[in-house]
Parts: structure tokens; C-alpha cells; sequence
């Protein structure tokens, strides 16, 4: 009897197996397919950047400013929801450090205040900047910086320093360009750059305009090219997406790997946690716009739609398919009930952080010490997610994934392994 | 009268040597450590578990937990020294990821708006404690294309007159930073400054003829500090390369007792086996007293606090409350630097705050190492045999058992494999940098763990090692040990092939 029962036990499990082998790529179709549209709406958001950037330039006015910066806060919308896909997709992590570095070298760029947290008698040292000098010393070299193109901003600043990320590029060089420093501490108030920045002639402020606008144009065009190139490695011919697909379980390791890493270590830890340990203002991640609400927020909304296997792309149209939540509802549907609860409850504590700063309570506002209901905002955040990586771990374990990422079996757990 | 005097005179000194003796330290205490002693059943387990072993033909129970209930699985890929001890309880597991950004965390310039991330330089190595420690793995010297020496430097020194020396450490070896480029060579800057140097690197070749026909070439390195950014070195400045070390299993080696260590040191080579063991002993300035020293390519520092904080000074130029002078690595002659905005003018202090260090500390202390990969291998089980029965042992200690711990779980109590004895050797003039470093002198270095070194190629993409990467491979590292390790690597030239082999297979399973 025993042996009949195991038998039967077997032969389910296979027919299991390979009933689920055909819903796994099909799960990694959708979560490329979503990737493709997510970085696809990056580029058209940036490329109304783009746009906005251009009239800023050619015609400075107010309007012109502050319209792009409403088309940064907008393509940041799509941008922060492709953050799943780091951690999990080499190609992204390779690439990912051009575009979003953080914290940014502000002072390398263009003049900053040498009043806020710093002695005042040092202005002159706060003036070497790449918009105020064409030629200047860094790490010994001399760069030539006459011409600020894309090309200088991407090889020469990048070589010079030698770092994986570049400090002086992409999105939150742009958002320093455009509503530079934010001097408001834990005060109400974003960055508050004068559109004067930009202006012609004498109209301009704090000098360089030419090149000041310059320097905006180049890292517009190159966050352009960088996510034309990322867009790219996601249609079906992309490397990305072939990437993801060589292998169907390491493919869906991939998956909870970035929902996982983004959720514990990189969300609730790096950019949450530790702002409410440093309490500096700035300590956010969209410090100059105070846009860290919506950062959070998107970054945990891809989160939950990678899971779900639903995007609702700029346009309004949805991209779904099967998911690993259809997947887990299989298999283990109770896991699938508190799977989605948990990263409800995240979105729920991430809203209430975006419902409040969008009334005027700002995210740097929220990490003053002492701030008892800015804190637990923040704290709800932190909780969630942390919560919410318990679960991914077990569905991770529930699909079978536990071992994929490592070479041989486990033999740690092996009461034998250890000196006790 | 006179006599009278000099008798009060001499009591007093008397009564001053007393209390010196009983305020002073013992250098080998552990104020570093909540320990919980161990029971004397305890004790003798241990002894029975550290015994060398003389059986060869099965792997060891334990062996192949490297770092005990620490240590990882094998993760695959470039991450396999970026996980946290196995053992590590998951709310911890968020201080291990904080700090883990603190380790990545890019320094920027000042005057900044995040307060909490400037401060970078004005002089420095990296950006981040991550440049060079990539992926937690060695650092390399830079290769023909690189343009700069990220994960390698040069640290610099000049001899200094005895009365620098510390009184309460014995044998201790003055020397003083130089005076304009101060204790290490900084190869970048932020912007309007100079940097120090550039690393030139030139290497010669040598042929080694090994038994059964075999041949290896060793490359021989020759330093120069080039483009120097501040004039001369002072004449007697003693220059020693260093790459950045492995950061896996790091907790661990700090739990161990420092008794245990000591009972493996034989200074004046008392059992004749050619080889002695020295203690590095090391000023703290955490605890202000002489400790143990433990970490650092000569055993420099006696904690991972003061490890870091020396890091985050001299590599990037960032102050801790260790280490708060905001400048950095700069000397006094080195004024720009001096009076350039630094990041430490805000409610933290320094620029990195005690929160911070503690949380580095804590992410640096739990990087787990990974388990053996295929210790059972008939193969590994010859070339463990012959490391053993040449007597690498000798220095490579196996294993210990750390310290029972009260606040530090993941390093209570465990029995782990880092085959090194902690201590330092006389290598040879071949790797001599000659550059003393407290009680090391210019020849020797402290035994390097050997823990995890089969999976540096999976890790960092090369296979690099010894302390200013020169070792191209594990059997070129082996070939480079001198001075107290001859005889061991002359028995390693000599033996039949199939146990050389063997031997560097057993060093890839580790």
C-alpha cells in the first residue's frame, strides 16, 4: 500500500511540474513585456523632458522652468517602477548607475551654498565647478570642460573619478539643474532655483547661464540615450529579455530576487530606515525636488504590479498577463491571500506618506528628529516592506526557487554541520 | 639631605612602576567583547575538536561549515561573499542592509545638501567603501588599461627616533607619517585640489623550474609613486603597497580568544620548526589601550570598529568619531586641504556619525563566508593531506573555537576555518615591503585567512593575491613564500606533480 501511495504521490508531482513549466515562461513573458513598457514610458517622459528642456533653454521664463519640472515629476513616475528589475537582472544593475546615482555630486556641477552646513569663509572653493569653470584640476587631471557635452559628462568626469556610478549624470543632476539646492533643512520648501539661472545677457543670475544651460541640455540627451538603449534590451530581440528567458527558474529567481532585495534592503533599509537614523533632511532621494514621496511610493508600486503581473502604462492602457501570482494561487493560495495583503499594506503605509506630503507634510519634513507622527509615517513604511520580504522569501520557497541561486544542495541545516 | 631625597625619589618611582602595572591594560585583554566564559567541559571540547587532525581519507565533522553556524551556502555568481551570516536573526538582517549602504554609499564633495553623505576627500582612494572592496571581494593592482589603482595604494612612513614608540607596547617599532603626503598615498581628489600620485607599477618575470618539468613565472613587482601632486617624499619614506583584503568571516576572527592565538605564538622558535609567530600588539585608540592586533595586512588594528574608521579616513577622507579630523589623510603641510569645507559642520559631528560606524561594523563583522564547495573529493582529501604533512599548518591554523558571547550571536561559540593563526611571520625579503607597522617589522605580514579563497575568481573576476596582488594564482601565491615558509615552499617545488596539483585543489575547495 505504501509503496502504491508513493508512486501516485510521484506521478502527480511530475504532471504538476510540467503543468507549471508551461505557465513559468509564460509568467516571464509577462514580466518582460512589462518591463519593455515600463522603460518605454521612461523614454516618452523623458523625451517631453526633453522637450521642456529645450524651451527652457532657447526661452527662459518662469513657465518654462517650472513646466520642466513638471514633465521631471512625471517621467520619474514611470522610471521609479522599473526599480524591481534591478538586483534580479544583471544587465539593469550594470546600467543602472548612470541614470539614478544618488547622492549626487552637486558641487562638482554648479555652485551650491557654502552656508548651508559649512563654514562661510570657504566661497571660493565652493565655485569649482564644471559650469563655472572650463578648465579645472580633478584628481590631478586637468579636464577640459569648454564644450559640456554628453560625451564629457558620460567618459572624461566618469574616468576621472573612476567610480560604477556617475555622480555628475542622469535624473537627479537634472533635478538639481532644475530646481537646485534645497536650503529649507526640515522647513517647508523644495530647491528654489531662480529661472534666471538660465537667462540671456544680463538678465542672468549667479553667472554661467550659457553653460549652465549647456549642462542641462547634455544630461537631458544623455538619460535619453541611456534609456533608449534600456528600452531596447527589453523588446523581444533584447538582451535583457534573453537574458531572462535562458532559464525559466532562474528567471523567476530573478523576479523575486529584485521584488525582495528592492523591498528589504535597498527601500526599507538604505533609503528609509537610514534617513530616520541620520535625520538630515536631505537624506531622501529626490532631496532637491522634494519628490521622495512619489519616489517611495512608485518604487514600491512596481513592486506589487511585477507581482501581480498588471501595468498600467502612461497611456492608460494595462499590460497583464500570468503571473507569479497566479502561480502561487496554485499552489499554495493561502500564501497567495497574504502575499497580496502584504504588499496591499505596504502601499497602503506608502500612501499615506504620498497623501500626506502631497498636502504639504514633506518627506524631509517627516525624518526631523522629535517629528513623532513624521517618523511613524515613515516607520509604517519601513515595517511594511520589511513584512512584506518575510513573504516573498516563502514564495520563494513555495515555488521551488529556494535553491537556485546557490550551488549544491543545502547541507547547512544538517545538525552534523555544526559545533554546537 | 641628599641621600634622603634620592630615597624618596627612588619610592616614588617605585610606587609609580605599581600603579602604571596595575592601571595599565593587559594587551591582550578583549574590552572589545561581552564574553561569557567558558565551563571547563567547554574547554576540553575544544581542545579535542582543535586537535590537527592525522586522518585523511573523510572529511572532518564540521569542515565544511567554514565559519560555523555562519557560514553561507555557496551563492552563485559575483555575490558569494555579499551575504549575511547564516545564523543572523531577519530583524538584524535590516542593520546588516543599512550598513551594507553605508558601504556603498558614494561620498560626495562639500558643501553638499546632503549633509549626511559629504565630506568626501579633499583627498582620497575611493568614493565608497565598495570601489575597492568590490562585491566584498580582494582588491588588484591596476591592470594596463586601468587609469587609475582603485582597490590598491601605497602606504607611506619614515622611521622615527624611540622616544615615539609606545611605552606599554614592547618591541614596538616608531615611525611617524611623512611629513607632507601624511600615512598613505591618496591617488584622487575633488575638484580644485591635486591628487597625490599616481601608482606605476612595472613588473619582471622570473622563471620557476618545479618537479616533473613544470615551470612557473613569478612576477616581480617594482613600485613607484609617480606624478607626485605636493613635491618630494621625505628621503627616508618607506613605501608598502597594499591591495584591499577579502571582507568575508571578519567578525569571527575578532571573537577569537586572543589566548588561543597566543598559545600558537613561539617568538624565539622554542620547538626549532623554523618558524616563530609573533602577536602584533597595536595602540587603540577606541579603548586607549594596547590590544591584540588583528586586522590589516600586518595585523594593524585590533577591532573592526578601528579598521573601518582608519578606512573611511585614510581611503576616502571621511572623519568618525575614531578618526575626527575632517581633512582626512592630510598633513599640516597640506593647507588647501586642511581649510577646504569638510562635511562635519552639521548635528552629526563627524562625518560619519557613531550610528554610522557601528552600523558599518556590524555589516563588516556579519559577511558570511561560504560553505566548502567538495571537501569530500578524493582530491581534496589528498591535497588536504599534503598541506597538512608539509606543514603550511604551521601558520595556516586550521580552526578555533570563538568566544561564547553575550550580545553577538552570530559569532557566539563558533567553530570556524579560517586557516590562519593570527599572528605574524618573517616571509622573506621576495615579499618584504620593509615598512614596519607597530611590532611588525618590513618583513613580515600577518598569516592571511584562507578562507574563501577558492571562489575569489567567481567573486572579483581574477585570481590576484597576496598583499599587493603580484600572485597571479593560487600556485604563484604558494611560490612567492619565503623567509620562515622556505622550507615549505622548497618541499612544494619538489613534490611529485600530482600532489602540487592536489594541493591548489584542496585551496580552491576552502
Amino acid at each position: 500500500m505504501k509503496r502504491i501511495y508513493s508512486i501516485s504521490t510521484a506521478l502527480t508531482f511530475v504532471c504538476a511540474t510540467s503543468a507549471l513549466a508551461v505557465d513559468k515562461a509564460a509568467v516571464l513573458d509577462t514580466y518582460a513585456n512589462i518591463a519593455a513598457a515600463k522603460y518605454q514610458d521612461s523614454l516618452v517622459t523623458a523625451q517631453t523632458l526633453q522637450a521642456a528642456v529645450n524651451t527652457l533653454v532657447t526661452t527662459p521664463s518662469a513657465e518654462a522652468l517650472q513646466n520642466a519640472k513638471e514633465a521631471w515629476l512625471a517621467a520619474r513616475i514611470p522610471y521609479q517602477q522599473t526599480e524591481v528589475y534591478r538586483f534580479g537582472n544583471p544587465i539593469v544593475d550594470d546600467w543602472e548607475g548612470k541614470v539614478n546615482a544618488w547622492p549626487l555630486d552637486e558641487g562638482l556641477i554648479d555652485y551650491v551654498s557654502a552656508s548651508y552646513g559649512g563654514p562661510t569663509d570657504e566661497n571660493k572653493l565652493a565655485g569649482l565647478n564644471i559650469v563655472a569653470n572650463a578648465e579645472f584640476f580633478l584628481s590631478g587631471a586637468q579636464i577640459n570642460a569648454s564644450a559640456i557635452t554628453p560625451e564629457l559628462l558620460a567618459e572624461t568626469l566618469h574616468e576621472a573619478d573612476g567610480v560604477e556610478a556617475n555622480v555628475a549624470t542622469g535624473y537627479h543632476a537634472i533635478e538639481f539643474l532644475l530646481w537646485g539646492q534645497d536650503l529649507n533643512g526640515h522647513g517647508k520648501g523644495a530647491g528654489n532655483r531662480p529661472w534666471t539661472d538660465f537667462a540671456a545677457g544680463d538678465a542672468c543670475t549667479n553667472d554661467n547661464c550659457d553653460r549652465r544651460s549647456g549642462y542641462l541640455i547634455a544630461a537631458t540627451d544623455l538619460l535619453l540615450s541611456d534609456l533608449e538603449w534600456m528600452s531596447a534590451q527589453w523588446t523581444d530581440a533584447g538582451a535583457a529579455r534573453a537574458q531572462l528567458m535562458a532559464n525559466t527558474d532562474a528567471g523567476l529567481s530573478a523576479i523575486l530576487t529584485g521584488m525582495g532585495s528592492l523591498s528589504y534592503g535597498e527601500q526599507a533599509g538604505e533609503r528609509m530606515r537610514l534617513g530616520l537614523m541620520l535625520n538630515d533632511p536631505e537624506e531622501e532621494h529626490d532631496c532637491f525636488s522634494d519628490n521622495t514621496h512619489n519616489s517611495h511610493y512608485y518604487d514600491g508600486l512596481g513592486v506589487q504590479n511585477v507581482y501581480l503581473g498588471e501595468y498600467i502604462r502612461i497611456d492608460g492602457r494595462l499590460v497583464s498577463g500570468p503571473s507569479l501570482s497566479d502561480m502561487v494561487a496554485t499552489t499554495e493560495p493561502t500564501l497567495e491571500f497574504e502575499m497580496r495583503k502584504k504588499l496591499s499594506t505596504t502601499m497602503m503605509a506608502l500612501g499615506r506618506i504620498k497623501t500626506a506630503a502631497d498636502t504639504g507634510f514633506k518627506y524631509d519634513q517627516m525624518l526631523e528628529r522629535g517629528n513623532a507622527a513624521g517618523n511613524a509615517l515613515v516607520m509604517g513604511g519601513v515595517n511594511g516592506l520589511v513584512d512584506q520580504t518575510r513573504s516573498i522569501e516563502r514564495v520563494v520557497s513555495a515555488l521551488g526557487l529556494a535553491q537556485i541561486a546557490f550551488e549544491g544542495s543545502d547541507s547547512l541545516d544538517n545538525p552534523d554541520a555544526v559545533f554546537q | 639631605m641628599k641621600s634622603h631625597a634620592t630615597a624618596i625619589l627612588i619610592t616614588c618611582i617605585g610606587f609609580l612602576a605599581i600603579t602604571g602595572s596595575a592601571l595599565s591594560a593587559d594587551p591582550f585583554d578583549e574590552p572589545h567583547l561581552n564574553i561569557l566564559p567558558r565551563t571547563a567541559d567547554e574547554t576540553a571540547r575544544i581542545v579535542e575538536v582543535t586537535k590537527p587532525t592525522t586522518t585523511f581519507s573523510k572529511v572532518m565533522r564540521f569542515e565544511a561549515s567554514s565559519a560555523g553556524a555562519a557560514t553561507a551556502q555557496v551563492r552563485r555568481g559575483a555575490d558569494a561573499f555579499s551575504q549575511p551570516s547564516r545564523n543572523i536573526r531577519f530583524e538584524d538582517r535590516l542593520n546588516f542592509n543599512v550598513g551594507n549602504g553605508f558601504f556603498r554609499k558614494l561620498w560626495v564633495s562639500s558643501p553638499s545638501s546632503t549633509l549626511a553623505s559629504d565630506g568626501l576627500g579633499p583627498v582620497y582612494n575611493a568614493r565608497s567603501c565598495h570601489r575597492c572592496h568590490i562585491k566584498n571581494g580582494r582588491g588588484h593592482p591596476p591592470e594596463d588599461k586601468d587609469t587609475n589603482s582603485v582597490s590598491m595604494l601605497l602606504r607611506v612612513s619614515i622611521p622615527a627616533p624611540d622616544d615615539d614608540s609606545i611605552a606599554e607596547i614592547e618591541g614596538y617599532i616608531a615611525s611617524l607619517p611623512d611629513p607632507t603626503y601624511g600615512s598613505q598615498l591618496q591617488d584622487f581628489a575633488v575638484q580644485g585640489h591635486r591628487a597625490e600620485y599616481r601608482l606605476d607599477v612595472r613588473y619582471s618575470e622570473e622563471i620557476i623550474r618545479l618537479s616533473d618539468g613544470e615551470t612557473v613565472s613569478l612576477r616581480h613587482p617594482n613600485y613607484r609613486a609617480g606624478e607626485l601632486g605636493y613635491g618630494a617624499l621625505h628621503r627616508d619614506a618607506m613605501l608598502s603597497p597594499r591591495v584591499a583584503p577579502q571582507m568575508i568571516g571578519l567578525g569571527l576572527l575578532e571573537a577569537i580568544p586572543a589566548a588561543n592565538i597566543l598559545a600558537l605564538a613561539d617568538p624565539q622558535d622554542r620547538n626549532g620548526d623554523g618558524i616563530s609567530g609573533r602577536a602584533n600588539t597595536v595602540w587603540s585608540v577606541e579603548y586607549d589601550q594596547p590590544m591584540l592586533g588583528r586586522f590589516g595586512l600586518k595585523a594593524g588594528s585590533p577591532t573592526l570598529r578601528l579598521q573601518s574608521a582608519s578606512a573611511f579616513a585614510g581611503d576616502i577622507g571621511i572623519s568618525t568619531p575614531l578618526f575626527p579630523n575632517g581633512a582626512g589623510d592630510c598633513s599640516k603641510a597640506q593647507i588647501a586641504c586642511q581649510k577646504a569645507p569638510h562635511g562635519d559642520q552639521d548635528p552629526r559631528g563627524t562625518e560619519v556619525d557613531q550610528t554610522g560606524l557601528d552600523l558599518v561594523t556590524f555589516f563588516s563583522r556579519n559577511l558570511a563566508v561560504p560553505a566548502r564547495r567538495n571537501p569530500d573529493d578524493p582530491n581534496v582529501l589528498l591535497g588536504k593531506e599534503v598541506f597538512y604533512t608539509t606543514g603550511c599548518t604551521a601558520c595556516h591554523q586550521p580552526n578555533f573555537v570563538t568566544h561564547r558571547l553575550a550580545n553577538q550571536p552570530e559569532q557566539s561559540f563558533q567553530l570556524i576555518w579560517p586557516y590562519s593563526d593570527m599572528l605574524l611571520h618573517d616571509l622573506g625579503e621576495g615579499l618584504a615591503d620593509n615598512m614596519p607597522e607597530a611590532r611588525a617589522t618590513g618583513r613580515e605580514w600577518r598569516t592571511a585567512p584562507l578562507w574563501g579563497i577558492g571562489l575569489t575568481k567567481q567573486v572579483s573576476g581574477h585570481s590576484y593575491f597576496l598583499h599587493d596582488g603580484r600572485a597571479r594564482s593560487l600556485i604563484e601565491a604558494v611560490l612567492w613564500h619565503g623567509g620562515e615558509a622556505k622550507n615549505q615552499r622548497d618541499a612544494v617545488i619538489e613534490m611529485p606533480k600530482t600532489d602540487r596539483d592536489a594541493l591548489i585543489t584542496f585551496l580552491e575547495s576552502l
